[in-house]
């Protein structure tokens, strides 16, 4: 039986300076897993190194018992929402397009089928009125939407979402979270970076804590207690601690 | 008229509009690319790069698009790697490597030729058109649109959202020098028409003029290639009937259409975008 996501013994570095250090876990499927920790812990790094977008020092990453580079049309990757140019000339619908590109393969070009598929998506993520507009022209929680439905349209079995909720307002986050819980009944597997430790056991079965090196794996109650968090923010309340001395 | 008349009248004056025209297009598609990927400045510093190519393929007898095509990448890469192995930026390794291709490439042309070559050669003379480089712009032209037809995904989205495309396992990398490669074949197949010196402004004007016209790649490249042609047409005629520099009178239509677009496209133009303000604010006052 093959996880959707194995990782064992994963390190990377950024010119020397290692970010994730000897980190391994496996990701049974149909699972959704909320990676948390402190900032600079290495969690978007992971990531990014688990799909090859960076390089990793040592260590193995599997999906569904293959590489990376074997099932990339089944990964869909929501990276934050940042380096993007919101001025290009592309409309909302034309964006969720782009989930179909990896199926259409190269020389071809999206058809009828394909776009009432991107179509159907944008209505799973209530924005089919918007589908003409032109990208930037959307709020942030709207345009995070817009990116879930890209992520759709690429009919994938895992997702990684790179903390989706920053900056967005409730509803959007309500509407993300009831079709990522949709998506896990139909036995997709979903991992999200996460730094909103409020909402955590809400949203998650299984919670890794990551700080550099994995601090904890499991499910929700045994990472969110005091005796664990405390291991990956250690060095928060150090400065808290010394704070204290000092005033 | 006369233009008419002369055209139909005189074969040089067919090729020249011919080749304008081709130009017009190419620049227009490879323009879009290249102002969307913030690569205007890349287009100035190829299109001088190509210069030292130019004059050793002179030396050595060979077709100039041979040697202008290697300078040419020759250069894109050498940016590529003087702004990712060292703290110095992209604008400032494109300033150093482009100006320093450019002067070398002068040097060599003042031995190897004539001044007059070097005049050509930077402000373009289209009249002076000879077959064999018509061709050379066809085949280009047809090189240039087949391969952005083929990649047009690839284009769209390594421009768009580049960490996506390395998601979907694209090469970035691979999409960038293939479209360095192509900018450097259409700056080389412009240097007849406008010359090296005003190429950028073929590329990036029109382009950026359809750029704030509509909110569509597709689109945008077509309004940037008939841009491109318009002004191609409407500038020889008048590079012909008051004997002017080509290139520069071509230059000067580019700019009147983005001048137009700028002030009354309807979306971001600047009047309509005053006016909406202005209604507004009356409706409000009332």
């Amino acid at each position: 039986m093959n996880s959707a996501v194995s990782v064992r013994e994963l390190h990377v570095s950024y010119f020397g300076v290692e970010v994730v250090q000897g980190v391994s876990f496996a990701v049974e499927q149909g699972s959704m897993v909320g990676i948390i920790g402190p900032n600079g812990a290495g969690k978007s790094t992971m990531i990014k190194a688990m799909l090859g977008l960076i390089g990793k020092d040592k260590g193995d990453v599997l999906f569904y018992g293959k590489e990376v580079s074997e099932v990339r049309k089944k990964i869909a990757y929501v990276p934050q929402r940042s380096q993007i140019d919101w001025t290009f000339p592309i409309t909302v619908m034309d964006t969720v397009l782009i989930g179909t590109y990896p199926s259409v393969g190269l020389f071809k070009f999206p058809k009828k089928k394909e776009k009432l598929w991107a179509m159907e998506c944008l209505r799973k993520v209530g924005l089919e009125d918007f589908a003409k507009r032109q990208i930037g022209e959307l709020s942030g929680g709207q345009q995070q939407r817009v990116f879930l439905a890209r992520a759709l349209a690429q009919k994938p079995e895992l997702l990684l979402l790179d903390e989706p909720f920053v900056g967005i307002d409730v509803a959007s986050e309500e509407t993300i979270i009831h079709i990522l819980k949709e998506l896990q009944l139909q036995d997709k597997t979903i991992v999200v970076v996460h730094h909103d430790l409020s909402k955590a056991n809400a949203y998650f079965d299984q919670l890794l804590l990551l700080n550099k090196e994995l601090i904890k794996f499991g499910a929700v109650d045994e990472v969110l207690n005091r005796e664990v968090m405390s291991k990956a923010y250690a060095h928060q309340l150090q400065f808290l601690e010394k704070a204290e001395v000092t005033a | 008229m006369e233009f008419l008349q002369a055209i139909g009248q005189y074969d040089f004056l067919q090729k020249a509009l011919f080749t304008s025209v081709v130009v017009g297009i190419i620049c227009g598609v490879i323009g879009s690319f290249i102002i969307l990927r913030g690569m205007s400045l890349m287009g100035d510093a190829i299109s001088h790069a190509v210069l030292p190519g130019v004059a050793l393929s002179y030396a050595f007898g060979i077709n100039f698009f041979l040697g202008a095509v290697a300078t040419g990448v020759l250069t894109a890469i050498g940016i590529g790697y003087v702004s990712q192995n060292s703290r110095i930026k992209n604008d400032t390794a494109i300033g150093i490597l482009f100006t320093s291709a450019f002067a070398l490439g002068i040097i060599m042309i003042t031995m190897l030729k004539s001044s007059t070559d070097l005049y050509h050669i930077l402000f373009g003379n289209v009249l002076a058109v000879r077959p064999s480089d018509m061709w050379v712009t066809v085949g280009i032209g047809v090189i240039v649109i087949v391969t952005v037809y083929a990649f047009f995904k690839e284009l769209l989205l390594t421009s768009f959202d580049p960490t996506i495309a390395a998601a979907y396992g694209l090469r970035n990398n691979l999409i960038h020098y293939l479209l360095m490669t192509l900018l450097t074949m259409v700056t080389v197949a412009s240097l007849q028409t406008v010359g090296i010196v005003l190429v950028v402004a073929m590329l990036i004007t029109p382009a950026a003029t359809a750029y704030l016209l509509t909110d569509r790649l597709s689109v945008m490249i077509f309004l940037a290639a008939s841009f491109g042609v318009i002004s191609a047409i409407i500038g020889l005629y008048f590079s012909f009937t008051y004997n002017l520099a080509s290139g520069a009178t071509i230059v000067m239509v580019a700019t009147g259409l983005f001048l137009l677009a700028f002030l009354f496209s309807k979306k971001h133009g600047v009047v309509w975008k005053s006016i909406r303000v202005r209604q507004k604010r009356a409706e409000l006052s009332k």
